[in-house]
C-alpha cells in the first residue's frame, strides 16, 4: 500500500489540475529502502501533450544525480490522464523503469482545471504486470515509528 | 581507456547489483560492447539494431545516456569519444500517458 501525506497528496492533484489539459509528471523521492514518501517534486512534462509525459533529459539528469547525494530514490511517480481513468495505459506499463516505485495516477477528466475530488490511484508496476494497491493519506508519515514502515 | 558507468536499479540485475561498474573503449560504443562482454544482456537493453543500418545499431528512444553530464543524442550517439576516467551515466526515461 501507499502511505502518503495530505499536503503531498494535495500538492500531487494540485500540480495535475494546473497542468490539465496537458498530463502533469514527478515524483515524490524519499530515503532508499525507506518507502517513505516525503520530497514532492514537480517535473515539467516535456512532451507537453494531453496523452503523453517525459521528463526532461538535462531535467532527469539533475533529479537523479539530486537523488543520489541525498540517498534518495523516487519512492512516488505519479502522472495524470486527462481524459481517461487513472489507469496505467499500455504506454505507461511499458515504460515503466522504477520497479520499487508507487506509480500514481490521477484522472482530471472530471473538473479539469477546477477544485474538486479527483481519482487518485497507485499500482506497483513490475515486468509488464500491474498491482493496485491501496492508499492511505495520512496527516503525518511518523518518521520515527520504524515498526509501521514495513507494510 | 577505463570509464565508470552508473547503472540504474532496473539494469543491476546484469550487474549482480552493483551500482557502477567500469568498461573499457575509446568510444560509448566499444564501452557498451566491452560491457556486454562481463554483463551479458545490457546491450540489448541499450540499443536497438534495426534492418538495414549494418548491426550497428541505435541507443533505444527511451533511455538516456550522459557524459560528463552531457545527454550523448547531442554528441554523436553511440559514437561518442570517451577518455580515460569520464563518467557514464545510463537512466531509462520516465515517461508514459494516456496515448
Amino acid at each position: 500500500m501507499l502511505r502518503i501525506e495530505q499536503e503531498t497528496y494535495d500538492a500531487i492533484v494540485a500540480h495535475a489540475r494546473r497542468d490539465h489539459p496537458d498530463e502533469a509528471c514527478g515524483v515524490v523521492a524519499g530515503p532508499e529502502g525507506s518507502d517513505r514518501p516525503e520530497r514532492f517534486v514537480p517535473m515539467v512534462n516535456a512532451a507537453g501533450s494531453p496523452t503523453f509525459y517525459e521528463f526532461d533529459p538535462m531535467d532527469l539528469l539533475r533529479l537523479y544525480q539530486d537523488m543520489d547525494a541525498r540517498g534518495e530514490e523516487p519512492v512516488v511517480v505519479y502522472h495524470s490522464h486527462t481524459a481517461t481513468e487513472a489507469y496505467p495505459s499500455r504506454t505507461d506499463i511499458g515504460l515503466a523503469m522504477e520497479p520499487d516505485a508507487h506509480y500514481v495516477l490521477v484522472s482530471t477528466r472530471d473538473g479539469g482545471n477546477s477544485a474538486g475530488p479527483v481519482e487518485f490511484r497507485s499500482y506497483r508496476i513490475v515486468d509488464g504486470a500491474v498491482t493496485e494497491e491501496a492508499v492511505e493519506i495520512v496527516p503525518h508519515t511518523t518518521r520515527n515509528d520504524e515498526s509501521r514502515s514495513q507494510d | 581507456m577505463a570509464v565508470e558507468v552508473r547503472i540504474p536499479t532496473i539494469l543491476r540485475t546484469y550487474t549482480d547489483g552493483q551500482k557502477a561498474v567500469s568498461g573499457e573503449g575509446a568510444t560509448l560504443s566499444e564501452v557498451i560492447e566491452d560491457l556486454e562482454s562481463n554483463h551479458p544482456g545490457l546491450k540489448d537493453r541499450l540499443v536497438e539494431v534495426k534492418d538495414g543500418d549494418h548491426g550497428t545499431g541505435d541507443l533505444r528512444r527511451f533511455v538516456n545516456v550522459y557524459v560528463n553530464d552531457e545527454d550523448v543524442r547531442f554528441t554523436g550517439g553511440l559514437a561518442t569519444s570517451l577518455s580515460d576516467g569520464d563518467q557514464v551515466v545510463v537512466l531509462p526515461a520516465v515517461a508514459g500517458g494516456a496515448r
